[in-house]
């Protein structure tokens, strides 16, 4: 145990107290350091955003089926589904089938809407 | 053969008579406690994956004469203090049964080494304790006779005197005394923190870095039971150990402990787990009288989309930035986003693959085992553990608090676009938290889906948590 740990095993209240709101500011302050890092970083890579967005609406126009999913990958949820005249099991069913068909997880595809073809 | 005498040896050296000995019934306690957890573990599945290997260490280890943890071995690494092997009944079988002081013990080695029997060394003992003497004089004298070569006497007093390696450890030790090395040397928890990253999707953090606030706010807990921990006499060391306890990321609290205070690892590794099992009971309550009925129907708007690169460039910047600020970070950083870039690059599936499953598996099964071992009789069944119990819930409680406070912050700031309850996602117990989030969000709402938005705060914790953690070891290690 170094010196500085010595001194810390004897802090009294006042130390103590000082020490602790010290170390919640520390994790504030590298949380948000690193939210403007992550922020600065979404920004300088957006452009590899747009280019990797941009042939999602030729991909969307493809699919005729209205059960068939869109392209551009959800980030991380199955989106605000529309269902018309399909029962909610029904379209988990389906959502989950063609996630297992693509091999890709549910949460990065994003599902517009499920229609029943009459 | 004497086949009574042989009973006699049996029935006196056998585990049984460990329960009859001073402090015996302690360990009937411990092997009860054992029980608990177990049933806690398979029964109820309260973290079972980690409860079960720590209830069966707290088992194996309070078994008399198992022989397979020896704490007062571990306590002469850690104090750098000889090892009064006397004292420890595992290694030396069982045959000194009243247990020696540390001259005792002395004076019994240099003894020994002049010839002379034990029979005869226990009657020393017992007439100094009728008629007194100086036990120190007579261990220099028996050291410094005639018979005994300067070579020797400076052997095992050198001997007596050494600190503990890993290597005498492994000479001397028990098989969790070996398994409790990578504890102790800090590589379970790195490697464990391997496996989440290798698990865990940074995306909706990229996606809404604003989560980290959530993720920072949801430490309080960890610097609110420091605080009370120090108030309650605890030394800062071990105030920081305990205080950890309210990040709810297990790996973070063991390597932390087992840095700052290993003597209190039994109580807080499973303070820690128990309590994130207890997740939905601790957290419901509480946020549901700190959120109203109208910001818990907040229905959050779709995150943007993440692209491969960010996430690829994500652990790598991360990683770079965090260890800059606070170095003592580098192991639990580095290696989450280690193991989050072996996911997200696409080219390592099978480290990926191993990372979050067999290397995760094998790490946890040693872990908890190891971990349970610590918790000897002893030194387990004592005011402290209490105290840590019941400082874990309160550290617990006020992450809840801090995430939930800093939650409806950004509901204000947002225009209520943001909805509160993911903020005691932000306590880094993942996915744990960021489900009841999710199912809080839906009693008030059944068509909101927070599960994603609370993941945001959620991974943010755990980074959030590794900073605490550095913090702490930066104060007191």
């Amino acid at each position: 145990m170094n010196t500085l740990a010595l001194t810390a095993a004897n802090m009294g209240i006042g130390g103590s107290g000082i020490a602790a709101v010290l170390g919640y500011v520390v994790v504030f302050f590298g949380l948000v350091l690193l939210m403007c890092v992550v922020i600065l970083l979404g920004k300088a890579l957006a452009g590899t955003n747009k280019k990797a967005a941009a042939p999602a609406p030729a991909g969307a126009a493809a699919p005729a089926a209205p059960a068939a999913p869109a392209a551009p990958p959800a980030p991380g949820s199955a989106g605000e589904v529309k269902l018309f005249d399909v029962p909610d099991k029904e379209a988990a069913m389906i959502m989950a089938i063609v996630a297992d068909k693509m091999g890709k997880p549910l949460n990065e595809l994003r599902f517009k809407s499920i229609k029943e073809v009459k | 053969m004497d086949i009574l005498q042989t009973l006699s040896k049996l029935a006196t050296e056998s585990g049984f008579a460990g329960f009859f000995a001073a402090g015996g019934w302690k360990n009937l306690i411990m092997i009860a406690l054992a029980c608990v957890l177990l049933y806690l573990g398979i029964g109820k599945k309260f973290e079972p994956l980690l409860l079960v290997g720590i209830a069966f260490g707290v088992l194996l280890t309070n078994i008399p004469g198992a022989g397979l943890y020896h704490m007062g071995m571990w306590d002469a690494y850690v104090y750098e203090c000889p090892y009064d092997a006397v004292n420890d009944y595992a290694l030396y079988n069982g045959t000194e049964e009243r247990g020696y002081t540390q001259e005792e013990y002395y004076y019994y080695v240099f003894a020994r080494a002049c010839g002379h029997t034990t029979e005869e060394i226990e009657a020393y003992f017992d007439t100094l304790a009728e008629k007194g003497g100086d036990i120190n004089a007579d261990t220099q004298a028996l050291a410094g006779s005639a018979n005994l070569d300067q070579d020797v006497v400076t052997a095992i007093d050198s001997k007596l005197k050494a600190e503990l390696s890993f290597t005498d450890i492994i000479h001397l030790g028990g098989l969790l005394d070996i398994l409790y090395i990578g504890v102790k040397a800090g590589v379970y928890p790195c490697l464990i923190f391997i496996g989440v990253g290798a698990m865990t999707d940074f995306g909706p953090l990229i996606a809404r870095p604003s989560s980290m606030l959530m993720g920072a706010a949801a430490q309080m807990g960890v610097f609110f039971a420091f605080f009370g921990a120090c108030l309650l006499g605890f030394a800062g060391n071990v105030a920081a150990s305990i205080g950890i306890i309210g990040g709810a990321d297990g790996p973070t609290a063991i390597y932390l402990t087992t840095k700052l205070a290993p003597a209190f690892l039994g109580p807080i590794a499973i303070a820690a787990y128990s309590y994130m099992a207890l997740i939905p009971m601790i957290q419901k309550p509480l946020m549901r009288a700190l959120t109203t009925e109208k910001e818990r129907k907040v229905k959050m708007e779709q995150a943007r989309n993440v692209s491969k690169v960010e996430k690829i460039v994500f652990p790598i910047a991360v990683s770079t930035f965090v260890i800059l600020l606070i170095p003592s970070t580098a192991p639990l950083i580095g290696c989450l986003m280690f193991g989050n870039l072996l996911k997200e690059t696409g080219v390592t599936e099978r480290l990926s693959d191993t990372a979050q499953n067999a290397l995760m598996n094998i790490v946890t099964l040693f872990l908890g085992i190891s971990v349970g071992a610590t918790t000897v009789a002893a030194r387990f069944l004592s005011l402290q553990t209490l105290m840590i119990v019941v400082l874990g819930v309160i550290a617990f409680m006020f992450s809840t608090i801090g995430g939930l406070l800093m939650g409806k912050i950004m509901y204000k700031v947002s225009g209520g676009r943001i909805n509160p309850l993911i903020g005691s996602a932000g306590v880094s117990a993942v996915p744990m938290a960021a489900r009841v989030s999710q199912d809080v969000g839906r009693e008030a709402n059944p068509n909101n889906f927070l599960l994603m938005h609370a993941m945001g705060p959620n991974v943010a914790g755990v980074i959030g948590s590794a900073i605490a953690a550095g913090f702490l070891l930066a104060v007191f290690g």
